[in-house]
């Protein structure tokens, strides 16, 4: 086991180091430069353009330029072109605002898909099958942003509260509760519109998982010997059918920042997908590869995670 | 009576006996799978008709003169609701519109959103068509050659001039031109010309040299090795930020993105074909082709890949449903087509700004991307279910 660790490790530094060389050519080989963002901006003079070309090493080769950077980025002083922050508390502070909104819809997303999951397998087929099926597969088509407007325009027609960003403007002089309460309604929205793709795939997931134990030859036996419906299906069908979702804790890793653009955009919700976004906009380099870096070690990260988890809870797995 | 030993069996006639091989081919029982399954007939039908609505949105939205102008501004006539009709006394007579109602209402411009919603259908469908069959043939390139020549080795020497040849494009990138093209053509010289030229004079009939020169042109990896590594590195990538970044750095254009999410989803695809070749290099078939002397390429085209096709299909059904969700999503946040071009996802975009006054401009293109991307999801499950041989009944 400790050899195995070992070996992953080392692999997955080797992915890691291809990564960050293959999204620092992805991003500088593009046409268009930092210096040309805005070109119509008339302080913007070619003396300038130098300038700023030469404090931040742009007028260096390439792979110059990329030990600059990655020297930068882990000795913390890689500064933000757009502002000159430096990236690494700029991200720190949009990741605790991102925060909140993982929690409570990967909260959502676990509570209700095991529950659904496991009920339409054991009626499999029913109407109660057929009925959440048919909803995941529309929760997974629907585009986020049009199914964001439809529970916008549902929330704020009928409840009368407001949605949009991370609390009302002007609370500060209000009680305590109506903080909280103010803080929950802006949360709801976006978190639930983030659980919706997940609630979909894991109780297929877990619907799927169940059937394939429920078909086992010990779940029959179980059966066959007369125990009831429920000692079958919760005790030795479920206990099973759970295990490959130990290491989904692993996976979920990566969710802390892939996919929160558009939702976080529409309700100006200040996290990392925006703060991504409007690097993108701004040709931001520093922090646009410094969140693809922070997300390649998430999935990688996750990734080790979820194997050292599987070897532990499954004892038929040596590596 | 010794020739009637060896007379040849009849082939008609009462003594003929018909072949016992299954009468069925394999699509006529695929269909007869599908039939039972009613949501991916569904989602089949609705496939069916958005193709036809695309191809009708492209004969009548494009050209110079256009039977259905989207692009047509008439300020007189903005914000109708669907099915009212149009002020005729308020418009000249080229502006009045073709079917003489607003079917789907007009937007903030008076712009004829039937027209643009169909003219948007077409680039949902090439987006998602065009994107998925460049992932698709990357993939199943790709995992091909990791799964059938997966045990062949890559040597130091030509490794290091694989990383001349890329190196001279980083430094085309850094403007160094003369180094740049120079590396690039002698990387490339030495993997096509003396590589071949080394395995043939030195290595197939000297064996490996010692020294240097053998340290040299000695294994370095496997081909499986470096595919699926490769693979790994690009699944490390956050894919709608990545599909965002690159749309965003790259002119505007829906050629643009369609090629940029065909190279970032052709991971998927590329795993099932390997794991598929892996399983069917080993079968009786392919080693009968092989000793008769087939070659590689026949038996790869000809023998394995129609085989291992079943579960890259049902991927592909189901990227396209997600291609065509992140072309909406890009088009949203204001990437890929340049303005005056309709898709759904700009003329939702464009409509958010009036969700109170003109609902019709969010909940149409919302609802039409609902339907078309559920209707390839279900098809995608359907034909799942029919091509994954255990679910099959016999």
């Amino acid at each position: 086991m400790l050899s195995f660790m070992g070996r992953s490790v080392v692999q997955k530094i080797v992915t890691l180091f291809f990564v960050s060389v293959l999204s620092f050519l992805i991003i500088h080989l593009a046409p268009g430069e930092p210096s040309q963002a805005d070109p119509l901006n008339p302080k913007f003079t070619p003396e300038m353009v130098e300038r700023f070309r030469k404090a931040f090493h742009l007028d260096k080769p390439l792979h110059i330029q990329y030990l600059y950077f990655y020297k930068n980025l882990f000795t913390g002083n890689l500064a933000s072109w757009k502002d000159n922050q430096p990236v690494l508390p700029k991200i720190w502070e949009r990741f605790l605002n991102s925060l909140p909104l993982f929690i409570v819809g990967t909260l959502i997303t676990w509570t209700l898909s095991f529950p659904v999951g496991i009920r339409s397998a054991i009626r499999r087929g029913g109407a109660y099958d057929r009925t959440t099926t048919f909803l995941s597969y529309l929760l997974i088509s629907i585009p986020g942003f049009f199914f964001a407007y439809i529970l916008i325009i549902l929330v704020v027609n009928s409840l009368h509260v407001p949605v949009i960003g991370m609390e009302t403007f002007g609370m500060s002089g209000a009680s305590f509760i109506r903080m909280i309460m103010d803080r929950v309604w802006h949360l709801l929205l976006p978190s639930v519109l983030a659980a919706t793709g997940g609630i979909a795939i894991l109780s297929r997931y877990v619907r799927s998982q169940m059937l394939e134990v429920e078909g086992q030859d010990y779940v029959r036996t179980a059966r066959a010997k007369g125990l009831p419906a429920e000692q079958v299906h919760y005790k030795h069908a479920l206990r099973n059918a759970l295990l490959p979702f130990v290491t989904m804790f692993g996976l979920i890793l990566p969710g802390l920042i892939g996919g929160s653009v558009i939702i976080e955009s529409i309700f100006s919700w200040p996290g990392m997908g925006r703060m991504a976004y409007e690097a993108i906009l701004a040709r931001d380099y520093p922090i646009i590869l410094t969140v693809n870096f922070i997300s390649a070690v998430l999935v990688l990260a996750g990734t080790f995670v979820s194997d050292v988890l599987y070897m532990v809870v499954d004892p038929r797995i040596r590596l | 009576m010794a020739e009637n030993t060896y007379r040849v069996p009849p082939r008609e006639g009462p003594d003929f006996q018909a072949p016992s091989a299954p009468r069925k081919g394999r699509f006529e029982m695929a269909w007869e799978q599908l039939k039972d399954n009613k949501l991916a007939l569904l989602g089949m039908a609705i496939f069916g008709i958005f193709f036809i609505v695309a191809l009708a949105g492209l004969l009548l939205t494009s050209g110079t003169d256009p039977v259905l102008d989207p692009a047509l501004i008439r300020l007189q006539e903005k914000l109708l609701p669907p099915l009212s009709k149009p002020h005729l006394e308020a418009l000249t007579p080229e502006e009045v519109p073709e079917l003489g109602i607003y079917l789907f209402g007009t937007d903030n411009l008076g712009r004829d959103v039937f027209a643009r919603m169909l003219q948007g259908a077409w680039v949902s469908l090439t987006v998602g068509f065009v994107a998925v069959g460049l992932a698709v043939i990357i993939g199943i390139f790709l995992g091909g050659v990791a799964g059938y020549f997966g045990e062949k080795n890559i040597r130091r020497d030509q490794v290091g001039a694989a990383v001349v040849f890329l190196a001279g494009w980083v430094f085309l990138g850094a403007s160094w031109f003369a180094s740049g093209w120079a590396m690039i053509g002698l990387g490339l010289l030495y993997l096509v010309l003396a590589s071949p030229l080394i395995h043939r004079r030195v290595l197939e009939k000297k064996g490996r040299p010692s020294g240097a020169a053998g340290l040299a042109l000695g294994n370095a990896l496997t081909m499986d090795t470096l595919i699926m590594r490769f693979v790994d590195v690009m699944l490390c990538f956050p894919s709608f930020f990545l599909i965002l970044t690159v749309v965003a750095l790259l002119p505007a254009s829906i050629y643009n993105i369609m090629i940029v999410i065909g190279l970032t989803s052709w991971m998927g695809s590329a795993r099932f074909v390997r794991a598929e070749f892996l399983s069917l290099r080993e079968q009786d078939f392919v080693t009968a082709a092989r000793a008769l002397g087939v070659s590689d390429w026949r038996i790869i085209f000809r023998h394995m890949i129609p085989n291992a096709v079943a579960p890259v299909l049902v991927s592909a059904t189901i990227g396209i449903a997600t291609a065509i969700l992140t072309e909406a999503g890009l088009s949203f946040l204001g990437f890929g087509v340049p303005p005056p071009h309709a898709t759904w996802g700009n003329i939702l975009s464009d409509g958010k700004s009036y969700i109170f006054d003109a609902p019709w401009l969010t909940f149409l293109p919302g609802t039409a991307i609902l339907i078309v991307v559920l209707s390839f999801n279900l098809f995608g499950e359907g034909l799942r279910d029919v091509l994954n041989p255990k679910l099959r009944e016999r």
